[in-house]
């Protein structure tokens, strides 16, 4: 076991990558980007990482080439953010449905506009459904870890998928933690290099990426469907075997306090340790919160969720993005769907927090939780659906 | 493929659709999708093949003679033969089916 280092996120998400030994790097390094790809630049520059890195002229044109790099059998890794993660957006889908393993770094940011270099959801939630394995992370230990098993788990044949690692734009990627780094042989063990299925290459040529006409194109689509919905039993078993070989659990979805707790609280990302803060400072008044954290956000562990909710009796579901004029939050809408399916009896309540950068003090989710205590009713009051955390009326 | 595409179940398709089969393009006719086909005047036809080089389906041979024919299971019709024939030896005429 070794000792912890103190680091920028940032910068121990591109020594996972390292770690995991990537061969392919394209990225566009200008703002929304982080210190992710400018260190791994670094690394492949000094020497220390024997791997291709692509320097293009934009967003589109990075995922492109990482496509390209995917393509030829090269372990791919990215990183995006905000804006950038827009720019990419086409070609988020072409490599989902091109079943090519890359792993991507998504820094959550706002986006613009107003002009916003600052964290939310509003990137990854517009992004959610481009057929992307999605995990989302509290901490740096985590990033690390995520992005390690990122590659097991997008490389497997049985999923061969891409997969995103989210993380909080500066309240993560910004800050420095105390992180533990598995050592090269270790990581070396765990995540062999990566045996693709087909290769780009003119000694067995195939064609990639090709036409479908009416008659194929449902058909193709739903194999990919398929492939996400099953990707869930692999994700399980590499976290159950990254927990033998690190030590470190990891689950499709993380609880706390949840025993005792007739009200849960549900979010996505770095909010859920003010959300532990908050429920450990509720403890000692003697009030009972629980959290119910999905790790894994697509594909969705919705019978993983229904499990746990079904003892409960009020859930708040928080995030960080303005729901565009849905009825709710994308978080609550598939909660709500969730519930339907499984008759479960819970009062659902969905709040919107944190958005651009605004943080969120323990104190303000013990408020919620104590106006949600003294009702019985939904109890938003700015708003028929959702609740605006702080928002000035 | 081995089979027309309307009996392919979703199980059946290569991960992420890749063609291993190279080249089975060829299996595709596209010919019915002409609304109008090139008829050449051999009289007119000085053999430059430029019909050849800028079709865009590869639907255009040169024959033993010299002169060049359109292979009507590719040819979409779009016409560019016709455009660029420079004597005017190649007219589109509309299909009559």
């Amino acid at each position: 076991m070794s000792a912890k280092k103190g680091m920028e996120v940032s910068i121990a998400a591109s020594v996972a990558a390292k770690l995991a030994r990537v061969e392919a790097i394209a990225a566009y390094p200008i703002t929304p980007q982080t210190h992710i790809v400018e260190h791994l630049a670094e690394l492949v520059a000094n020497g220390e990482l024997e791997a291709a890195y692509i320097n293009v002229e934009s967003e589109h044109s990075a995922m492109s080439a990482c496509v390209g790099t995917s393509a030829t059998g090269a372990r791919t890794f990215t990183s995006t953010s905000a804006q950038g993660m827009e720019l990419m957006h086409e070609i988020l889908f072409i490599a989902s449905g091109m079943r090519l393993p890359i792993v991507m770094a998504a820094v959550n940011r706002a986006l613009s506009s107003p002009l916003s270099i600052w964290g939310d959801h509003s990137d990854i939630m517009a992004a959610r459904d481009t057929g992307w394995i999605m995990v989302f992370c509290e901490n740096g230990q985590e990033v690390v870890d995520s992005i390690i098993m990122a590659f097991k788990i997008a490389e497997d044949r049985r999923v061969l998928l891409p997969m995103m690692v989210n993380l909080d734009g500066f309240s993560l990627s910004h800050v420095i933690e105390p992180i533990e780094f598995p050592s090269q042989e270790d990581v070396d063990r765990f995540l062999p290099p990566y045996a693709p299925l087909y290769t780009l290459h003119p000694d067995k040529p195939v064609t990639m990426g090709a036409y479908a006409m009416p008659e194929l194109y449902t058909e193709a689509k739903y194999s990919q469907e398929m492939a996400i919905r099953n990707s869930k039993t692999v994700v399980k078993e590499v976290m159950d075997q990254f927990s033998k070989e690190f030590g470190r659990q990891y689950n499709l979805v993380e609880t706390y306090n949840i025993d005792k707790a007739d009200t849960v609280f549900m979010a996505l990302g770095s909010i859920n340790e003010n959300i532990k803060t908050a429920i450990d400072l509720l403890k000692e008044d003697g009030k009972e919160l629980g959290l119910v954290a999905p790790r894994l956000f697509r594909p969705f562990p919705g019978d993983e969720l229904a499990q746990i909710l079904k003892t409960k009796k009020t859930l708040a579901v928080f995030e960080r993005v303005m729901p565009g004029g849905a009825m709710n939050g994308p978080l609550y809408n598939e909660i709500a769907s969730l519930v339907v399916q499984n008759g479960l009896n819970i009062r659902l309540e969905n709040f919107i927090f944190g958005l651009g950068g605004r943080d969120v003090e323990p104190e303000e989710l013990m408020g919620v939780f104590d106006r949600i205590s003294a009702s019985s009713k939904i109890t938003h009051a700015d708003n028929k659906n959702y609740g605006v955390i702080g928002v000035r009326s | 493929m081995a089979k027309p595409m309307d009996q392919y179940k979703w199980h059946e398709l290569t991960v992420g659709c890749v063609i291993e089969d190279v080249g089975n393009a060829m299996e595709y006719k596209t010919g019915d999708w002409r609304s109008s086909k090139p008829v050449s005047n051999r009289e007119k036809c000085t053999k430059c093949g430029l019909c050849w080089l800028f079709c865009p389906d590869a639907a255009i041979h040169q024959t033993a003679d010299g002169y060049y024919e359109t292979d009507l299971d590719y040819c979409k019709g779009c016409g560019i033969c016709a455009r660029e024939c420079k004597p005017a030896a190649i007219v589109m005429v509309e299909e009559e089916r």
